[in-house]
């Protein structure tokens, strides 16, 4: 009687899968969210002044200066002689930095000589405290 | 890792402007335009200015013989702090590397990127403003580049750059190059010292360009084979292979590995190397630094990218060999990590100062021992008038070390051991903005 030979896996036809040429690794959370070391930076948020898109007192910014910023970036920008933390706007040739709080008003910097942006926001880490079930809805 | 000579068509010196006020004033928004000056290590001297500091009128002099100049002017006032200096420097050097495919570290704040291809004039300019626009925009600080022929031009150029452009070409073989050698005296020349140019004036050779049109001979007698390879650079001819001279306020050792290296041993051992050379280039420019930091990496294309720094003060200023070397160590079982693959271990020396203060340190007994157990070791035999003498200069220097580093920072044994004998005073140091999570900048 012939032996068939039984085949334990699914074997699929045709080449690899390219998925397989990646080993398992580690997964480095650094390297994830810092794309160019030289020019990215951790800065502390202040206040709630960007309560809106998630940006909460304390929580931890991080900044890429290589970035050009745009409209619709948040950005660390530098204006009269402090660091803020806003989402930077162009609308008809003004340029505005814009809180995410209606407890804030947006800054007209366009005018502005020593208004600067310092770097784009690329990610903000925020950690859960015991008060996060604040934010529940039950 | 030295660059072969042979091979680099021009030199570029890109040079951080007035650095270390720099990076203070990167996370210090408020002080953009302020007058800044930075102190070195136990709040002595002031080296590093601001424009608007220098503007002023401040010179290179001891913090306290102008306090009340510093408080009417409002001048903001830092201690070193070299745990963000270094972090600072080793972004500006990832910048270059970022667009030249070799950087050589000269110091803390200055690198030099040999050229392999033959650019004419625009495109060297165009190259060093992009290397500028590079540095400036991804680490905030301002830099000179200077282009040049070999890197004594390009360190000349570079100094012309700070006062003009920002971008200075000197080809050895221009006119604009000669009026820039005649405008140059010789001392202001990198690598002729003090000595060197006294020397130099005494046989009429006062500018840069004297000594370029020198007879070799004569240059050689004068100044020796290292004076000899200045003026042949100065003409164009690249010669200063590994030994270049020694940076007046930082020293840097660093080197890539052929192969990367996971294993702690080798890395240690790399740092020890660099430690070695380190020491002996300051003990041959009778220098002594005050405080090491390391930094390894590997490639930024490794699967795991890692990058670290740490600097370790130094128990006093010292040039031996022992002591940076521990350091080194020390710094490296603080920072290296298991599993990864890396490309680069450095050094940097910082707070160099010169060694021929007399170091009142090396007399001092050994703690534990009263004051007897000084020992005024040496050929000077001890007569009464040689005792007075020693006697004077021992208060003297005992005097100056005490006013520099502050009032009892040596005592005599008799009135008590203090635990620490070299104690680095930093009163005014600003966050390690870019090394310690408890002192990150914050943005409102």
């Amino acid at each position: 009687m012939p032996v068939r030979p039984v085949l334990l896996s699914p074997v699929s036809a045709g080449f690899p899968s390219p998925a397989e040429e990646y080993t398992d690794q580690n997964l480095n959370l650094h390297e994830h969210l810092v794309r160019n070391e030289a020019a990215t930076f951790f800065v502390r948020a202040s206040g709630d002044s960007m309560i809106d898109a998630g940006i909460h007192d304390g929580d931890l910014l991080i900044v890429d200066r290589s970035l050009e910023a745009r409209h619709g970036h948040v950005v660390i920008a530098s204006v009269q002689g402090e660091f803020t933390v806003k989402f930077l706007m162009r609308k008809q040739g003004r340029v505005l930095l814009v809180p995410a709080n209606n407890a804030y008003r947006p800054l007209d910097v366009s005018q502005q000589e020593d208004a600067s942006v310092w770097g784009v926001v690329t990610y903000v880490i925020h950690k859960f405290g015991s008060q996060a079930m604040g934010a529940c809805r039950l | 890792m030295s660059f072969t000579n042979s091979a680099a068509r021009l030199w570029v010196l890109v040079d951080c402007n007035n650095f270390y006020a720099s990076c203070e004033r990167l996370f210090r928004p408020d002080l953009a335009r302020a007058p800044i000056v930075v102190l070195s290590n136990n709040d002595g001297c002031i080296v590093s200015r601001s424009i608007e500091a220098k503007a002023l009128g401040i010179g290179m002099v001891p913090e306290f013989f102008i306090r009340p100049l510093l408080r009417q002017h409002k001048v903001a006032v830092f201690s070193s702090n070299y745990a963000l200096y270094g972090d600072i420097s080793s972004r500006v050097m990832r910048s270059l590397e970022s667009i030249a495919p070799v950087v050589e570290a000269y110091s803390i704040d200055e690198a030099f990127l040999p050229i392999a291809q033959d650019l004419d004039d625009a495109g060297a300019i165009a190259l060093g403003k992009a290397l500028k626009r590079r540095v400036t925009q991804w680490t905030g600080i301002p830099v000179s580049v200077g282009i040049g022929t070999t890197r004594t031009l390009a360190k000349l150029a570079a100094e012309q750059a700070k006062k003009e452009t920002g971008v200075y070409l000197a080809r050895a073989d221009t006119s604009a190059t000669a009026a820039l050698l005649k405008k140059t005296e010789v001392g202001d020349i990198w690598g002729i010292g003090r000595k060197m140019a006294l020397k130099l004036r005494c046989h009429g050779i006062h500018t840069a360009q004297d000594l370029r049109e020198a007879e070799n001979g004569l240059i050689l007698s004068l100044v020796t084979v290292a004076g000899l390879h200045t003026a042949l650079e100065l003409r164009g001819i690249p010669c200063l292979g590994r030994e270049l001279p020694v940076p007046r306020r930082t020293l840097v050792s660093s080197r890539s590995f052929g192969q990367a290296v996971s294993d702690k041993g080798a890395l240690l051992q790399a740092a020890s190397l660099h430690a070695v050379k380190a020491a002996e280039r300051l003990r041959e420019e009778c220098l002594e630094g005050t405080a090491v930091s390391v930094h390894i990496r590997t490639s930024r294309h490794a699967e795991r990218v890692y990058s670290a720094e740490s600097v370790v003060a130094l128990p006093f200023p010292s040039a031996a060999t022992d002591i940076v070397m521990a350091a080194a160590r020390q710094g490296i079982e603080g920072i290296f990590r298991e599993g990864h693959r890396y490309a680069k271990v450095g050094i940097t020396i910082f707070g160099l100062k010169e060694a021929d203060q007399p170091s009142l340190l090396d007399l001092l007994p050994v703690p534990g021992a009263g004051a007897k157990s000084l020992d005024l070791t040496g050929a000077v035999p001890h007569t009464q008038k040689n005792r007075r003498q020693e006697s004077k200069d021992l208060m003297a220097a005992l005097d100056s070390i005490n006013r520099r580093y502050g009032q009892d920072t040596l005592r005599y044994g008799a009135c008590g051991q203090k635990t620490e004998i070299w104690h680095m005073r930093q009163q005014h140091r600003s966050p390690r903005y870019t090394t310690n999570w408890n002192e990150l900048p914050r943005a409102r």
